[in-house]
């Protein structure tokens, strides 16, 4: 029904720009891992240099392993709090379920910096968690371990992406066919019965569409690490985000972001391979 | 884990009590930081300690007379309002290629528009200030209306698919089979049947703009956004401003959303719940 021209029309402006402005882009991130660094100038001589040094060196290992580390924390806690608190709005929320919707959506609106923030004067030295703790008399001095520390990025994102696993989680809840979990019922399976061969194994979409975001949003978080790390919270990103900085190592840092990109790229592909063999229908 | 247990209970409203108060307790975790956030805007004292003493207004006065935050503003909104065009206006013909045109490449092409949304944001960021200086241009506001403008077309394009799935395409075809042409068909029937998508594309850009830090940091010139602003005062020292600050963001999230709510009962309904789209793109959705 549409027209050669008007499918033209509609393809080719979005096309040209993604093209140039996200694929380009990309592209000149991948080719500068394979350049090298001379005198502080960028030289377009192609070598694997860069992506021998990230192996050879145990610092970036020992950092990539950290980071997936905390970024599987993350996931699990945000999993954990993020699940049943869509089943229970999706099944037991009754007429409240939009306005609790609304009001899950809400933190997820505040800006990412807020929370960050809101987090690093809760958890400060002098911060107001540790006032109460000497309010309450429960501790004499200030507890220092709670903020910059790998438990405060943990935390802090965890904090931030649990609204995320929560929305796909409840995304597919809602999808279910009420009618199976009454068939189920009516058949004679127990209520766990129920959620574990009929509900939980229909909302796996969502599950892993929830877990892969905060895995990777973790992975790659650069800013948490700043706001509330400390030394020992320091994250793959920061380390590309110092070789882009001060030191002039775009080469290396860009291999860096590649390995990043790659691992993101083969998790996706990865977990949408199995989403659709549970997709149901 | 008996949580899930006494959940899928065949009477609910008695069952699943333990299962309410879990959700409670998650709530209350989501909302502690905003709460203490807020309460210590009017913190005499700075913003740590307990209890909160000598309460006052000084904060919020310290903040409207404070010129760098309000020139902040105004370059994010700046920001905002360029990157919901750039991104509206080529998000809607992606989500109508998306919907309706096949060509080679096409699951790349969608692979590559909705990218931003899942990668971290500092890749984005880093591959555009590479292009940016590769293509011999200077940092400014300029480079980061463009890396949210092109980041968030992934948005615009989730939202109006799914609008554009849900339309009846008879309407479409009775206006072209009565003789009016693409552009009037699209002007008079597409255009208004997606005026609420349209709407909540542009509010989530503007909101997701305006909060955006990760693609940011890479691109800003001499001129700073709020959140960039707000992270610079961060490492020269807290004061409880910036509490007063990010309870004026969060007002404003809050009333964007009950204004994205208030279009949706005034107009037809059909419209999902916000950001609904979105999650539902993570999960492959849109073929």
């Amino acid at each position: 029904m549409y027209s050669r021209a008007y499918k033209l029309a509609i393809s080719l402006p979005p096309l040209a720009w993604v093209t140039l402005f996200l694929l380009a882009p990309y592209a000149l991130m991948f080719v500068h891992s394979f350049w090298t660094v001379q005198d502080n100038q960028i030289v377009h001589t192609w070598s694997l240099n860069n992506y021998a040094k990230l192996v050879a060196s145990p610092l970036y290992v020992q950092v990539l392993l950290r980071s997936m580390w905390i970024a599987a924390r993350v996931t699990v806690f945000a999993l954990l709090l993020g699940y049943p608190l869509a089943y229970f709005l999706s099944f037991h929320a009754g007429p409240r379920k939009e306005l609790l919707y609304q009001l899950v959506i809400v933190p997820l609106w505040v800006s990412y910096l807020v929370r960050g923030y809101a987090w690093k004067t809760i958890l400060g030295g002098d911060g107001v968690l540790n006032g109460l703790l000497q309010f309450l008399h429960i501790t004499q001095h200030p507890v220092e371990f709670l903020l910059y520390s790998p438990f405060a990025v943990v935390l802090t994102l965890t904090h931030i992406y649990t609204p995320f696993t929560f929305l796909t989680i409840y995304a597919s809840l809602e999808h279910i066919p009420r009618n199976l979990v009454e068939a189920s019922q009516d058949l004679g399976a127990s209520p766990r019965a129920t959620f574990w061969r009929v509900i939980l194994p229909l909302s796996v979409p969502g599950l892993l569409a929830g877990a892969t975001f905060a895995f990777v949003l973790t992975l790659g978080d650069f800013l948490a690490p700043i706001l509330v790390g400390g030394p020992g919270g320091t994250m793959i990103s920061n380390i590309v985000q110092t070789l882009f900085g001060a030191a002039y190592q775009w080469p290396l840092g860009s291999a860096i972001a590649v390995c990043i990109l790659v691992l993101v790229l083969g998790l996706l592909l990865a977990t949408e391979r199995v989403e659709r063999k549970w997709t149901f229908s | 884990m008996d949580v899930f247990m006494s959940a899928a209970a065949p009477q609910p409203r008695t069952k699943a009590g333990g299962l309410g108060i879990y959700a409670a307790a998650v709530f209350a975790f989501l909302y502690f930081p905003i709460v203490v956030l807020v309460i210590y805007s009017f913190n005499g004292a700075g913003v740590g300690g307990f209890p909160p003493r000598n309460l006052t207004l000084e904060w919020y006065r310290i903040l409207f007379s404070d010129r760098a935050i309000w020139d902040a503003v105004l370059n994010s909104v700046i920001v905002a309002l360029a990157a919901v065009m750039i991104a509206l206006s080529l998000g809607l013909p992606a989500a109508l290629a998306l919907d309706r045109v096949s060509f080679p490449g096409k699951a790349l092409f969608r692979r590559l528009v909705l990218l931003p949304l899942i990668l971290p944001g500092i890749i984005t960021g880093l591959s555009l200030l590479m292009f940016v200086r590769y293509t011999g241009q200077k940092l400014s506001l300029l480079t980061v209306i463009l890396g949210h403008g092109t980041a968030l077309i992934s948005v615009a394009t989730t939202e109006l698919f799914a609008g554009l799935q849900k339309m009846d395409r008879a309407q479409e075809e009775a206006s072209l089979d009565l003789g009016a042409n693409y552009l009037q068909t699209f002007w008079r029937v597409t255009l208004p049947n997606l005026s609420l998508p349209m709407a909540a594309a542009g509010l989530l850009i503007f909101t997701l703009s305006m909060d955006e830090i990760a693609v940011t940091f890479f691109l800003i010139g001499r001129d700073n956004t709020l959140p960039l602003e707000i992270w610079g005062r961060l490492r020269r020292g807290m004061t409880p401003e910036i509490n007063a600050i990010s309870t004026l963001i969060f007002i404003f999230s809050v009333a964007l959303i009950l204004f994205w709510y208030h279009l949706r009962t005034r107009g037809q309904g059909s419209a999902e719940p916000l950001l609904v789209a979105e999650s539902e793109a993570f999960q492959g959705k849109i073929r």
